[in-house]
């Protein structure tokens, strides 16, 4: 074997040139899902009971001042943050599922694998129902509060039962299932002695809905997204390493046991904070991390933002077609996630699913 | 020239210590050093207390090299990670960096190292479409395409076929002495120890049993202590020393 710096192997290798046309398909790709991400933000927010051309909505959104006031405020302080809310929501959910997955080598893994979901519908039930805070604020952020509040408790958990030594991913991974299990229960408890009106609010709210987006609420999800996503880049290599399996990523000098606990953390606070602002949104977990994955590979550089768009993407779509299914009224997002992601889901399943997961 | 020692080295897995006290002489680099011992005697064991990933008494030093340029290619376990055996290798490159780009010389070295282990029309193919040969090629490729001056294989042939197996150990030994890395290799095969390495250690669970040149630590007597089998050494007509199983 001769050396690298030898001037024959650095006359640019056919490999080489095949790994540029690679990556340069990647980032086609990317900016691809990035252009269909904001023309679906657009239709979203020309979309609504009140009807706008496609190019009215781009003249407010580019030149507000210019634009008339009640075209101003439906688009700027009601549709937008709608809009926002999906994209920030849905990058959130996604990026959430892709390192669960990539952590736990499980392709079904989602934040609602380890029953962060179940537990956020819980701890907001707890507030519609029984009016308990489980954190002292603002009486109209209980039920967001204490949806943070249960989801982080219940991410606290299985933090500390992973960082037992001989945890193993399985481990995980059933202990999620058996908090799903105990949520859904405690929560079907609370369901029985409410009353009609709790009963309703609760009901709805386990639906996911984006219709009580407000610009607070997206940036704080966005803060969340920009704060985690650069920690993740960081780590890129070594979550990359990671699929390889922990035994040859281990060899590779990956502190394994660390990082899977500081994903963990990560992936709690991406799936904590829109649940308790949009309710439970199924589906995005696992759908945006296996569309990023067909379209971009496992390379977490190409992979990572990927996941973010496509996530971003799907959410914005379903926020669309939750508007024109039934004209007039908005069907609540978390049930359309579902009814779309099911079947797209078993495409990805039974197109793909023998090549790779 | 760089070198390996071990000194009262001992690996635990929790409280259970596997095994203690494995003290060696200089391990020189150079050349291919073997690592000898029947199934759960702690070979693999033994290198992960060298790479570091496990704890225990004693001391694991290196000379001319530090630990970062050590590499360690644990047995296959399969993957089915959506990645290609070019973004494999890539992955094995960083490691440990922060730069996302590549620059010309790590593509020419990932290019070198497709080309050496002559995997090059593999190199986009997905790992999972991958034979288990091919796999621990692909293995092989990425321990050894940062040129790291200390490497320890478990089993690196233990999947190929037999062309390829002569073809890796030939490699490995070539990379030993054109680098004067120490290499260290997991191995079953004797005939193969006694062809291609200069060095052997010897282990049974939980002790070191032997270590020195080759030709002195496969001997019958070790072999037979080892695992139970009764053997001889021969010369063939070639000149090479083989070790005839007879029987256990």
């Amino acid at each position: 074997m001769t050396s690298a710096s030898d001037p024959v192997s650095l006359a640019a290798p056919a490999t080489a040139h095949h790994y540029a046309r690679l990556v340069l398909r990647r980032v086609t790709l990317l900016a691809a899902l990035g252009v269909l991400l904001a023309l679906s933000v657009a239709v979203d927010v020309s979309l609504g009971p009140a009807r706008y051309a496609l190019g009215d909505v781009f003249r407010t959104i580019l030149f507000p001042a210019q634009a008339d006031l009640q075209m101003r405020v439906v688009v700027w302080d009601i549709r937008m943050p709608m809009a926002l809310m999906a994209v920030t929501v849905g990058g959130c959910l996604s990026l959430a599922g892709a390192q669960m997955q990539t952590i736990l080598a499980n392709p079904l893994a989602s934040p609602f694998t380890l029953g962060l979901s179940a537990a956020a519908s819980f701890g907001a039930a707890l507030a519609m129902v029984l009016g308990v805070a489980l954190v002292p604020g603002a009486l109209m952020l209980m039920v967001p509060l204490n949806a943070f509040a249960m989801a982080m408790a219940t991410a606290f958990l299985i933090y500390g039962l992973s960082s037992m030594r001989g945890v193993t991913t399985e481990t995980i991974i059933l202990l999620g299932i058996a908090l799903v299990f105990t949520f859904n229960a405690a929560l079907a408890l609370l369901e029985y002695f409410a009353s009609e009106q709790a009963l309703a609010a609760v009901v709805f709210w386990t639906m996911g809905s984006l219709t009580k987006a407000t610009w607070t609420k997206v940036a704080v999800t966005a803060a969340i997204l920009l704060i985690c996503t650069p920690l993740f880049a960081r780590r890129a290599w070594a979550l990359t390493a990671i699929r390889m399996g922990e035994t040859r990523a281990a060899a590779m000098g990956v502190p394994v046991r660390r990082l899977r606990l500081e994903t963990l953390l990560l992936v709690s606070l991406l799936a904590a904070v829109p649940v308790s602002f949009v309710g439970t949104i199924g589906f995005i977990g696992i759908v945006g991390p296996h569309l990023a994955r067909l379209l971009l590979g496992e390379d977490q550089r190409f992979f990572l933002p990927g996941s973010i768009l496509s996530g971003a993407l799907i959410l914005s779509a379903t926020s669309v077609l939750s508007k024109v299914l039934l004209p007039g009224a908005v069907l609540p997002i978390g049930v359309i996630t579902a009814l779309v992601g099911v079947p797209f889901f078993a495409i990805l399943i039974f197109t793909h699913g023998r090549r790779k997961w | 020239m760089v070198s390996l020692k071990l000194s009262s080295v001992e690996a635990r897995y929790g409280r259970k210590q596997v095994f203690g006290e494995v003290t060696t002489p200089e391990i020189h680099g150079g050349c291919l050093t073997a690592l000898i011992g029947p199934n759960a005697a702690g070979k693999s064991t033994l290198f992960r207390r060298i790479a570091g990933q496990l704890g225990g008494g004693g001391a694991v030093s290196f000379a001319g090299a530090g630990r970062e340029d050590l590499r360690y290619m644990p047995q296959d376990s399969g993957t089915s990670a959506a990645l290609s055996v070019y973004e494999a290798i890539v992955l094995a490159l960083k490691q440990g960096q922060g730069g996302w780009r590549l620059d010309r010389a790590e593509l020419a070295a990932i290019d070198l190292v497709l080309r050496t282990l002559k995997i090059e029309p593999l190199a986009f193919t997905q790992l999972a479409e991958l034979s288990g040969g091919q796999r621990q090629l692909v293995s092989i490729a990425q321990t050894l395409v940062s040129r790291p001056r200390l490497v320890l294989m478990d089993e690196p042939t233990s999947a190929l076929d037999l062309y390829r197996q002569f073809e890796v150990l030939e490699l490995l030994r070539d990379y030993a002495r054109d680098t004067g890395a120490v290499v260290i290799l997991a191995l079953h095969d004797l005939n193969q120890v006694l062809r291609y390495c200069d060095y052997a250690l010897a282990i049974s669970p939980g002790r070191l049993e032997a270590v020195g040149p080759t030709v002195e630590v496969v001997q019958p007597g070790l072999i037979h202590r080892l695992y139970g089998i009764r053997a001889r050494l021969e010369t063939c007509s070639r000149g090479y020393r083989m070790m005839i199983v007879d029987g256990h």
